[in-house]
């Protein structure tokens, strides 16, 4: 499918037929003055909070009562990191470090099974193979927080809550992951090839990582980041199975933050929260913005057959 | 056809090797099902047999079959909470599909300046979590150091409060747009991406202008992607919950404790300790969810043929 993806694009942007036809319809090619204005102020409503919250992050907390919040006054961003990681013990590099474990067994691993599983219902015939398709594809359309309060009764008999595998085991199913591999696997990896990786004696297994799994690649990176994101940024999952603090992921521990200058006798650290919160999308951001190429080739295959 | 008996003298290799394949399938398949198993038909199968239950302060837990789905419907709070992400949907779902519909035919065209510019930043919002997202625009609502204070400084007006009791649904209207319309747009990019190029020069000389290159052929190709946007956003819309769940310490008079049906269900589990009428209600908002879902489905392929 990406080589389709590609070739097209490349029909569309270089061939010498299109340059002749275009003579024809010139508008197709001027840029339009008028059309980049009305998209730049969507740009600018997309990028306003979050140049807000970087400018913000280097005020410390009395000057962000007393300043403009589009422009800097004072510079106390390296004070403001240090005390986020400071503050409270150091628990917010704490939550940082289950975030982190959190994406690299939850979201890998459900990139992991999304893969097999889309693969393996692409490319074999097996009974119950619909039975399968149709309960996950019904899956995709149940509310996954409708299922919240039964799985934390259930987590809660089985002593699983206020541990981490309250959040890893939900993370690893992801039906919507499944879905993109399926249509990317029955798109990307030619039967041919399987076959002849057959003939030369290869199992099933080795054939799927030595001669599939390069072929899946970008739609793996795809499920991947969007996997990552989707447990980066869980917030309801870990505010209904976590009662311990040292438990949290940092969207939890940025809210209890943000909690407290509303209580009674709280600490008030407005300019901590923005700074985390700075912190915590960093890393997302650019993620991805350095996989682009990837994750938008992967996307384009996936909606062919969506 | 083989015959019986030569069936039985010499086991063709094709059977068990097709046999074999068929558990092929499976290894692959299985790890996930296992799993899925336990994180979504266990609970599902749960809720559905906690919501035939109910604890009495006499005689304890006792089956009720279906009274408290009874109770649901009669429900006045539950239905407030309904309607509340009902005028949600029809509201902003649109408001947010058209602006993410117009910004993928724009960055498509080819007309833009800096179209990549574009597409990545206005994608961007969908990296950030919705915590940070409402925390964000939490603080630029407020009237202590956010924006509205600002202006209101600056330019010596009073605007209304963003987080009063009858501006703040639009205020999360806001966020949530803000947070998907990216994602929205990159949906449906990608489907015009993939638009045979060769339908686009048949349209030019023909002589057709963009308007009718977009109505006759992109809208069309869009088709699909618009209806698993919308069935994306009807779910999203009724799932609603970690934004007023955040904003409700800034304005708790504002935001109710049935403020949204998954807000409710969840206030009943864990400040009433009502789980078993908190399953019923996340059951019907489950199977709400699905109809409507469905019914969309429906209806965009039906036009489709």
């Amino acid at each position: 499918m990406t080589s389709q993806t590609m070739k097209s694009s490349r029909v569309r942007t270089a061939t010498p037929p299109l340059r002749a036809k275009a003579r024809r319809a010139p508008h197709l090619r001027r840029k339009s003055v008028t059309l980049t204005v009305l998209c730049s102020v969507m740009a600018a409503y997309t990028l306003l909070p979050l140049a807000w919250l970087a400018i913000n992050a280097t005020k410390t907390q009395q000057n962000l009562f007393t300043s403009f919040g589009l422009w800097f006054k004072g510079f106390g961003f390296f004070s403001n990191v240090g005390s986020t990681f400071s503050y409270e013990n150091g628990i917010f590099g704490r939550w940082l470090l289950n975030t982190l474990l959190y994406v690299v067994v939850g979201a890998g691993g459900a990139t992991m099974l999304a893969t097999l599983a889309g693969y393996g219902l692409a490319k074999f015939d097996f009974v119950g193979k619909k039975a399968v398709f149709a309960v996950v594809i019904g899956a995709v359309a149940v509310p996954a927080t409708a299922l919240a309060v039964p799985t934390f009764l259930m987590f809660s008999k089985m002593g699983l809550t206020d541990t981490p595998w309250a959040i890893i085991l939900p993370s690893l199913i992801s039906p919507f992951g499944l879905y993109l591999m399926w249509t990317f696997s029955s798109e990307a990896v030619p039967a041919e090839i399987m076959e002849s990786a057959r003939m030369d004696g290869a199992g099933e297994f080795r054939t799927f990582f030595s001669v599939s799994l390069p072929l899946l690649a970008p739609g793996i990176v795809t499920v991947l980041l969007f996997n990552v994101v989707t447990t980066w940024n869980n917030y309801f999952l870990p505010l209904i199975m976590l009662k311990d603090q040292n438990w949290y992921p940092l969207t939890l521990g940025l809210s209890t933050w943000n909690d407290q200058a509303h209580t009674a006798g709280g600490d008030v650290v407005f300019n901590l929260v923005i700074t985390g919160a700075l912190i915590t999308i960093i890393p997302l951001i650019a993620a991805f913005l350095l996989l682009q190429r990837y994750w938008q080739s992967g996307l384009s295959a996936g909606s062919v057959k969506g | 056809m083989a015959s019986p008996p030569l069936d039985l003298a010499r086991p063709g290799p094709r059977r068990p090797a097709r046999r074999r394949r068929s558990l092929v399938g499976w290894r692959f398949v299985s790890p996930f099902m296992a799993l899925f198993a336990l994180v979504f038909l266990a609970p599902i199968g749960y809720s559905i047999y906690l919501s035939m239950y109910k604890t009495k302060l006499i005689g304890g837990t006792q089956f009720v079959g279906l009274q408290n789905y009874g109770d649901a419907i009669h429900d006045s709070q539950f239905w407030t909470s309904f309607a509340r992400v009902a005028l949600f949907l029809v509201v902003q779902v649109p408001i947010m599909l058209g602006l993410a519909l117009l910004l993928a035919l724009a960055i498509d065209s080819g007309r833009l300046y800096g179209a990549a510019f574009f597409r990545i930043s206005v994608f961007l919002p969908y990296a950030v979590p919705a915590v940070v997202a409402t925390l964000m625009w939490s603080f630029m609502y407020g009237t202590q150091f956010g924006l509205v204070r600002d202006i209101d400084k600056h330019l010596g007006v009073t605007l209304p409060d963003p987080l009063s009791p009858h501006l703040i649904l639009a205020s999360i209207g806001n966020i949530v747009t803000w947070e998907w319309v990216g994602y929205n747009m990159l949906i449906l990019y990608s489907a015009l991406r993939v638009v045979n190029p060769s339908l686009y020069e048949a349209a030019a000389i023909e002589g057709a202008g963009q308007f009718r290159i977009i109505w006759a052929i992109k809208l069309p190709a869009l088709r699909p992607a618009l209806v698993i946007a919308t069935i994306f956003s009807i779910i999203g819309s009724f799932q609603l919950f970690n934004e007023p769940s955040i904003l409700k310490h800034l304005a708790p008079n504002a935001i109710t404790t049935y403020y949204t049906p998954n807000y409710y269900a969840y206030s009943l589990s864990f400040e009433g300790q009502q789980f078993n009428y908190s399953a019923t209600i996340a059951i019907v908002m489950g199977v709400a969810t699905m109809i409507v879902a469905y019914a969309v489905q429906l209806r965009g392929m039906r036009k489709a043929v």
